[in-house]
């Protein structure tokens, strides 16, 4: 050699590669290391906050609880999960969404909560997390278009997450907005929709122990193309209703702004439960396209609120359900 | 650029055939994975896609000749209508059959009621249905036997045309952007034709 050695410095077998170096982050992350900004939060402030830019905190993944609610169907691979989207921010192709989301960041994230409600604010994503167990729910999710999908979602019961802002008895409705980013989302400049895309469900529906906020799929955080970091999952409507990345919740008076409906009243209703019975008015509704299966599988025959009327066919009983489509 | 009858009859014509049926050879080459990006998560849904586009295509390709005539002021291109409009025919049959075998799995309810019901459907098949009398008198034994009848027979082009665009707009769930560059392009080719027709003064051609 023809250098001499310093004896202060590490031999090149002590220093850890990259690699491994990584590895071992992702270990400790999956066992349960879940970073100090988790742990605070625990409650909703009264006063608007500045949002915390804090991007440390992953998400642990590693107890989900499973639910009573859960399919025991075969959930879809996560190659056709994460590759025939419907997220027009991205572009109109089914395909569009998992190659044109590469550059949309999920983190940091905020929340703004406002509305009927005793506590409001912008909130990060780790406070609106941090209080509840994340749960594995394996949900059939239909698509107005005819096809369907059984999804393993990771999330919590969006009522639970609800009841902290404390909705007055003037909140009727829960409506939602998705974020817009354009330098991200290169489907946004592009008016195909109103944008921001908004949707709504009633209190009652909102409550159900079936509607999920969801973090993640397959025991992951939710790829891009699937709305990370936070979405909306009501396996007994029309997927459109599941609204992705979501930037803002408020508890409304009125019935609100929902973004399928506002571009075809006559197609896409508020409501939007799956029913076989009542056709979108340019196709049936009848049968269904389960992805996955091979070439020459017959379509399915569609189950009324997507196989999920025991649970919330209640919540109906005295709503026509063809006016209120 | 002006190719002889017989560069036309042994030269183009072959390359033509065999250029034409390049889509249908990418589709199988795909849908049995020798080549190419998968079929991704529907993969019926995008055979059936594939096949209805290039049938349309061939329908616009084929209403392309007439014009190009006028431009070029040269026959050879009206030589290759026939074989064009008989391409389109045989995609808009493999679109069809990929929507009745593996679409609808043979269900002749679900078929019949889709026809009926669904007024997409309705003028896709219409339109699948007129082009089989103008591939049946496409040979010219027939062009003989019908005489002047053959010219008006085959003008039922333009009518498919516009129904398989109106098909093809019609069954889009919002971003019609594709759609409507077809239409643009189908107005303009029969625009065209109008035009000439209007400037030659009222001659049959």
């Amino acid at each position: 050699m023809l250098i001499k050695k310093n004896s202060n410095e590490p031999r090149p077998s002590e220093i850890t590669s990259e690699k491994i170096y990584r590895e071992r982050r992702d270990l400790l992350r999956s066992l349960g290391y879940v970073g100090a900004a988790a742990l605070l939060g625990n409650t909703a402030c009264a006063k608007t906050e500045t949002p915390n830019t804090n991007t440390a905190a992953a998400l642990d993944m590693g107890n989900l609880i499973k639910s009573p609610y859960s399919t025991d169907e075969t959930p879809n691979s996560y190659a056709d999960i994460t590759e025939y989207n419907n997220y027009y921010e991205f572009g109109t192709g089914k395909e569009d969404p998992a190659l044109n989301s590469g550059n949309f960041k999920p983190r940091p994230w905020n929340v703004v909560v406002d509305g009927e409600a005793e506590i409001t604010g912008s909130f990060t994503l780790e406070d609106i997390l941090a209080p509840h167990a994340l749960e594995e729910r394996i949900y059939r999710l239909r698509c107005v278009e005819a096809w369907s999908m059984v999804v393993p979602w990771v999330g919590i019961p969006l009522g639970d997450i609800l009841k902290r802002f404390k909705p007055t008895s003037s909140a009727k409705y829960v409506s939602f907005e998705t974020i817009v980013r354009p330098e991200e989302m290169p489907g946004v400049n592009r008016p195909i929709l109103n944008w921001p895309y908004r949707e709504g469900l009633t209190m009652a529906e909102a409550m159900h122990p079936l509607s999920i906020l969801a973090v993640g799929v397959y025991g992951k955080e939710l790829p891009n193309q699937n709305g990370a970091p936070l979405r909306l999952v009501v396996p007994w409507k029309y997927g459109f209703k599941s609204i992705k990345s979501i930037v803002r919740i408020s508890f409304t008076e009125q019935q609100p702004y929902t973004s399928w409906s506002a571009s075809a009243p006559n197609e896409y209703g508020f409501y939007a439960n799956v029913n076989p019975e009542v056709d979108h008015p340019r196709w049936s509704q009848a049968r269904e396209r389960k992805i996955g299966e091979g070439l020459f599988a017959p379509k399915h025959e569609t189950l009324m609120f997507n196989g999920y009327a025991e649970e919330v066919a209640g919540l109906y009983s005295d709503l026509d359900l063809r006016r209120n489509f | 650029m002006k190719p002889t009858a017989k560069q036309v009859r042994f030269v183009l014509k072959p390359a033509l055939f065999v250029a034409a049926l390049l889509p249908l050879a990418w589709m199988l080459l795909r849908v049995f994975e020798f080549a190419g990006p998968g079929l991704g998560a529907n993969p019926i849904e995008a055979i059936q896609d594939f096949f209805g586009i290039w049938a349309l295509r061939f329908l616009l390709i084929t209403l392309t000749m007439s014009p190009l005539r006028m431009l070029i002021k040269q026959p050879w291109p009206l030589a290759f209508r026939r074989m064009l409009g008989l391409y389109a025919f045989f995609y808009c049959a493999l679109h069809f059959l990929t929507w009745l075998i593996l679409d609808q799995s043979l269900n002749a309810d679900a078929i019949v009621e889709d026809i009926i019901k669904r007024p997409f459907i309705t003028i896709g098949v219409i339109a699948l249905m007129l082009l089989i009398p103008l591939a049946v008198t496409s040979t010219s034994n027939w062009q003989r036997r019908l005489g002047k009848n053959w010219k008006k027979l085959h003008r039922l082009t333009y009518a498919i045309s516009i129904l398989a665009v109106w098909h093809y707009y019609w069954q889009v769930k919002l971003d019609t952007i594709d759609a409507l560059v077809y239409a643009v392009i189908l107005t303009a080719l029969l625009g065209l034709r109008l035009l000439n027709r209007k400037a030659a003064g009222k001659k049959t051609k």
